[in-house]
């Protein structure tokens, strides 16, 4: 990438090279598997999907600029604490927010805007990258961890929404005479989608590490 | 509130289980369930963090209303969930090192299980009264459990099947989960009748 080379010499991750770690090869959803909860319970829908991939990318982002801020003052003994604390102030402040923008978005979401405290790839970007890290590769890299769990969510949540009652963000997409799969907005559901999606990247992976001259002949023929 | 004590417990135990219907809980559901052995004492453990967690979140409630302060009943829940399972830790620790090494880095991350902070925020959104608290707390405890037990005794039989590579690991665990959790379906209505 062009990009890649704005600051040569470095032998640390380039600030792009850090924003895309989380939208593709470390994504939380779809390759970590963290923060499971939310992704299943809150994506019945795109809309809802979106909005709580959006909550959770600003609660991200914003505690792992703090904890960057402030990684050389926090004892080692209560950093987790410490840790939980910031982003519990932030859940907060997000918790408010949405109430205020949206109460709509805010009854469908319901105690899950909260649970975000809890969300385990917050606490991890701070304990494994934001403790380490200065506040703008912090900040860098929480963006790409918060893109690429908001494009997991879309991902289930649009898919649960188009099979099971045949719309995205509200819009009927079939003719009338489209039965919806109900289950797949049911809890079941969250749980059949997302095991595909992983059956989906685990295959592509599989096809990658075949061997190339295997490919080769493929195309040969 | 005029949901009985029995309605509660069953509700919230099979027709509205934690893990399989609400959805809270799964890192550690997902993470301890490969073996039957583990996956009770973890069940335990949270049980009774939850319970725990219950009783502090009953009195912060009403702390945190006395003096208006609802901003911090957040922050305040989380704390006490934090002390909770730094208690059950050094138990575990004195007690049964043996335990304490199996249940591992899942033992702290209890703090970070959204089924604990869910009992606490549910019971609070939902205005029980103190028993209904305790209640709600114990059949989401069990809840847990059950359908921790149940996932480890299912992945304790497929690692004796053989399932094509790609199929292999998480997605394997999510598509058993989807079928538990089809099955807990035909529990609804059951209980609190929500």
């Amino acid at each position: 990438m062009a990009a890649s080379s704005l600051i040569p010499g470095q032998k640390q991750l380039s600030n792009v090279e850090e924003l895309l770690e989380g939208i593709w090869k470390q994504n939380p959803v779809f390759v970590m598997v963290l923060g499971m909860c939310p992704v299943l319970a809150v994506s019945v829908s795109a809309v809802n999907a979106l909005s709580m991939g959006l909550a959770t990318t600003f609660v991200l982002v914003a505690s792992t600029f703090l904890v960057s801020l402030m990684r050389n003052i926090i004892p080692k003994e209560v950093r987790i604490a410490t840790y939980i604390l910031i982003i519990a102030t932030f859940v907060t402040v997000v918790d408010y927010l949405i109430q205020a923008i949206s109460l709509a978005v805010y009854d469908a979401l319901g105690a899950f805007i909260q649970l975000i405290v809890v969300n385990c790839i917050i606490l991890g970007r701070a304990e494994a990258h934001a403790s380490k890290n200065p506040p703008l590769k912090s900040v860098l890299n929480a963006l790409g961890m918060g893109a690429g769990f908001t494009i997991g969510l879309f991902a289930l949540g649009s898919v649960r929404e188009i099979l099971g009652a045949g719309k995205l963000f509200g819009i009927a997409l079939f003719g009338p005479e489209f039965q919806p799969w109900v289950v797949m907005v049911l809890p079941p559901g969250g749980f059949f989608v997302l095991g595909a999606w992983l059956l989906l990247f685990n295959w592509l992976d599989s096809r990658k590490a075949k061997p190339a001259a295997m490919q080769a002949a493929e195309v040969r023929t | 509130m005029t949901e009985t004590l029995s309605q509660i417990f069953i509700g919230t135990l099979l027709a509205n289980n934690f893990v399989l219907a609400m959805f809270l809980g799964l890192c550690p559901f997902l993470g301890v369930s490969a073996r039957l052995n583990t996956a009770l004492p973890m069940g335990a453990a949270t049980t009774f963090v939850m319970l725990v967690a219950s009783l502090c979140a009953f009195g912060l409630n009403w702390l945190v209303s006395e003096f208006e302060l609802e901003f911090l009943r957040l922050i305040s829940y989380i704390v006490i969930i934090a002390s909770a399972v730094q208690l059950v830790e050094m138990v575990l620790k004195k007690y049964s090192p043996a335990l304490f090494r199996a249940l591992g880095i899942y033992l702290p991350l209890i703090t970070t299980n959204c089924a604990v902070l869910g009992v606490a925020l549910f019971q609070t959104a939902r205005e029980y009264s103190f028993t209904q608290a305790l209640t709600f707390a114990t059949a989401a405890g069990l809840g847990f459990t059950l359908a921790l037990l149940l996932m480890a005794g299912l992945r304790e039989r497929l690692r004796l099947a053989t399932v094509p590579n790609v199929v292999q690991g998480t997605a394997l665990s999510l598509m058993l989960a989807g079928l538990l959790s089809l099955a807990f379906m035909g529990f609804a209505g059951l209980g609190a009748g929500e």
